[in-house]
C-alpha cells in the first residue's frame, strides 16, 4: 500500500472482507485493494472505489454487490469511483496475492521483470502449478483486461499470470 | 453549463475512444486466432472504459439532466466529434492493427500531455490511460512490424493498409476552436504540437518493418467539425440500435 492514505470505519471490515472480485472470487475487495474509502454516516456506507482498469465490468459488480452485502444490515451504500491515484498491483495485499496463486493465477513480477517477460519473452513468470520458471508468454492479453496468457513448459498446463501495473 | 468549450473538448477526446473501441468490438468472435481476438476486445474495453469516465466527466459539466448513455447513444451523426481514422471498417487484420497503430501512436503522445492538464478529471483520467494504451501500442506495433517484415504477401497487405489509412494521419493535429481556447487555459492539448513526434515515430517503425513511408500528399479531414465519411452512418446504426428501438432501456 505505497503512499497512499486508506481510510476505512473498521466495523465494516468484516462486510468488506465478504465482497469478491467478480473475477477473482478468491479476492476479496480489500484484498485487492480497491477500497480506498468506506465511511459510515447516518445509516449510508459511503465507498471510494478505485477501477482497476478504465473498462473493468467488475466494477459495476462490485458497486451492486457492496449494496447487497449491507442491504441485510438496513445501510445504504454511495459508491464513488475515484481514479486518482490511479490503481497499482502494489495495492493487491500479501495474503491477497498468495490467495490469487493458490487459485492458479500467478502473482505481478516487478516493474522490471514484467517488462523483461511482457516484451523480451523472458523466463521469469512462476508456474502457479509446479513452481517452474520455465514459461512463457502466449498472449499478452488474457481473460480479463488485468491478466496475460502463459504456459508452462514444465508441467505444460495454460495458466494466467497477473500484469504488473504501476 | 460551466464551459460549452471544456465539453466540447472533453467529447472531441472521448469520441475517438468511442468510436474505435466501437469498431474493434465488432470483431469480438471474428478474429484471426483466439489471442488476436482477445487482445482486440481487451483493447475496446480499455477504450470504452476511458471514454465512460470523459463521458461521466461531460456529462456532469453539461449542467442538463443528461448521462454518460445520453452523449453515446443519442446524438446525431454530426454531433461526434472523432477522426475519420476511428471510424474506417475492418477489412484485414493488417488494416486493422495498422489503423490501430496510428491512432495510438497519436493517443499516447496525446495522453502524456493531458496528465499534465490543469483539470484534475482530465488529468486523472489520462494517467489511468497511459497505462493502458502503452500496452495498446506494444501490441499493435508489434503486429505491424511483423506483418511489414514477414513473407511477401504480409508485406504487400501491410503496405497497401498504411498506404489506405496514410490521409486520414493529418487530421489528428488539427485544432478545433474549443482545442485552441482549452490549450490557452492549460487544460487542453495542443495536438499541434505534437506532429512532429508522431510522424518520426511512425516512420521509424515503418522503416523497422520495412515499409515504405506513403508519399501521398493528399488528406481527408472533416471528422473533428462533425463532417464523417459513409461508414460512420452504418457504424452509429449498430452502436444505437437498442437505445433508439427501446428508449431509456437499462440493462
Amino acid at each position: 500500500m505505497t503512499g497512499t492514505q486508506i481510510t476505512i470505519d473498521t466495523h465494516l471490515l468484516p462486510i468488506l472482507g465478504q465482497v469478491s472480485d467478480p473475477e477473482i472470487p478468491v479476492l476479496s475487495v480489500l484484498d485487492l485493494g480497491v477500497i480506498r474509502e468506506a465511511i459510515e454516516k447516518d445509516g449510508t456506507v459511503y465507498v471510494k472505489l478505485t477501477p482497476t482498469y478504465s473498462g473493468c465490468p467488475a466494477m459495476d459488480v462490485i458497486g451492486d454487490d457492496l449494496k447487497i452485502a449491507f442491504a441485510p444490515l438496513g445501510k445504504k451504500v454511495e459508491v464513488e469511483l475515484v481514479l486518482a491515484p490511479a490503481w497499482s498491483t502494489d495495492w493487491i495485499s500479501e495474503s491477497g496475492l498468495q490467495k490469487m496463486e493458490a487459485y492458479g493465477i500467478a502473482r505481478p513480477l516487478s516493474e522490471s521483470a514484467d517488462k523483461d517477460v511482457l516484451l523480451a519473452g523472458a523466463k521469469k513468470v512462476i508456474c502457479p502449478q509446479c513452481k517452474s520458471t520455465d514459461t512463457h508468454l502466449v498472449s499478452q492479453f488474457g481473460s480479463t483486461a488485468c491478466k496475460a496468457l502463459f504456459k508452462c513448459e514444465a508441467c505444460l498446463e495454460p495458466f494466467d499470470y497477473f500484469k504488473c501495473l504501476k | 453549463m460551466k464551459s460549452e468549450h471544456l465539453y466540447n473538448y472533453i467529447l472531441g477526446i472521448a469520441d475517438n475512444s468511442l468510436i474505435l473501441g466501437q469498431r474493434l468490438g465488432e470483431l469480438c468472435g471474428h478474429g484471426p486466432s483466439l489471442e488476436t481476438d482477445i487482445a482486440g476486445t481487451n483493447i475496446s474495453l480499455d477504450l470504452i472504459g476511458q471514454t465512460r469516465s470523459y463521458y461521466q466527466y461531460a456529462a456532469k459539466i453539461s449542467g442538463e439532466n443528461k448521462t454518460e448513455d445520453d452523449i453515446a447513444f443519442l446524438r446525431l451523426e454530426r454531433h461526434y466529434k472523432n477522426v475519420l481514422l476511428v471510424e474506417q471498417p475492418n477489412t484485414h487484420f493488417g488494416f486493422v492493427m495498422g489503423r490501430q497503430y496510428l491512432f495510438d501512436v497519436f493517443h499516447l503522445l496525446l495522453l502524456k500531455e493531458l496528465q499534465l492538464s490543469k483539470d484534475e478529471t482530465l488529468a486523472a483520467i489520462a494517467k489511468k490511460g497511459i497505462k493502458e494504451v502503452s500496452y495498446h501500442k506494444r501490441f499493435s506495433g508489434d503486429w505491424v512490424k511483423r506483418l511489414g517484415d514477414g513473407t511477401p504477401q504480409s508485406t504487400a497487405k501491410m503496405q497497401e493498409a498504411i498506404d489506405d489509412l496514410w490521409p486520414y494521419t493529418q487530421e489528428l493535429f488539427d485544432m478545433t476552436d474549443s482545442d485552441t481556447a482549452m490549450a490557452l487555459e492549460g487544460v487542453g492539448v495542443d495536438v499541434s504540437k505534437l506532429k512532429k513526434a508522431y510522424y518520426k515515430e511512425v516512420t521509424d517503425l515503418f522503416e523497422l518493418a520495412t515499409l515504405e513511408v506513403p508519399q501521398s500528399t493528399y488528406f481527408s479531414r472533416g471528422g473533428k467539425k462533425g463532417v464523417h465519411s459513409e461508414h460512420m452512418g452504418y457504424l452509429l446504426a449498430d452502436l444505437q440500435y437498442m437505445q433508439r428501438t427501446y428508449p431509456n432501456m437499462q440493462w
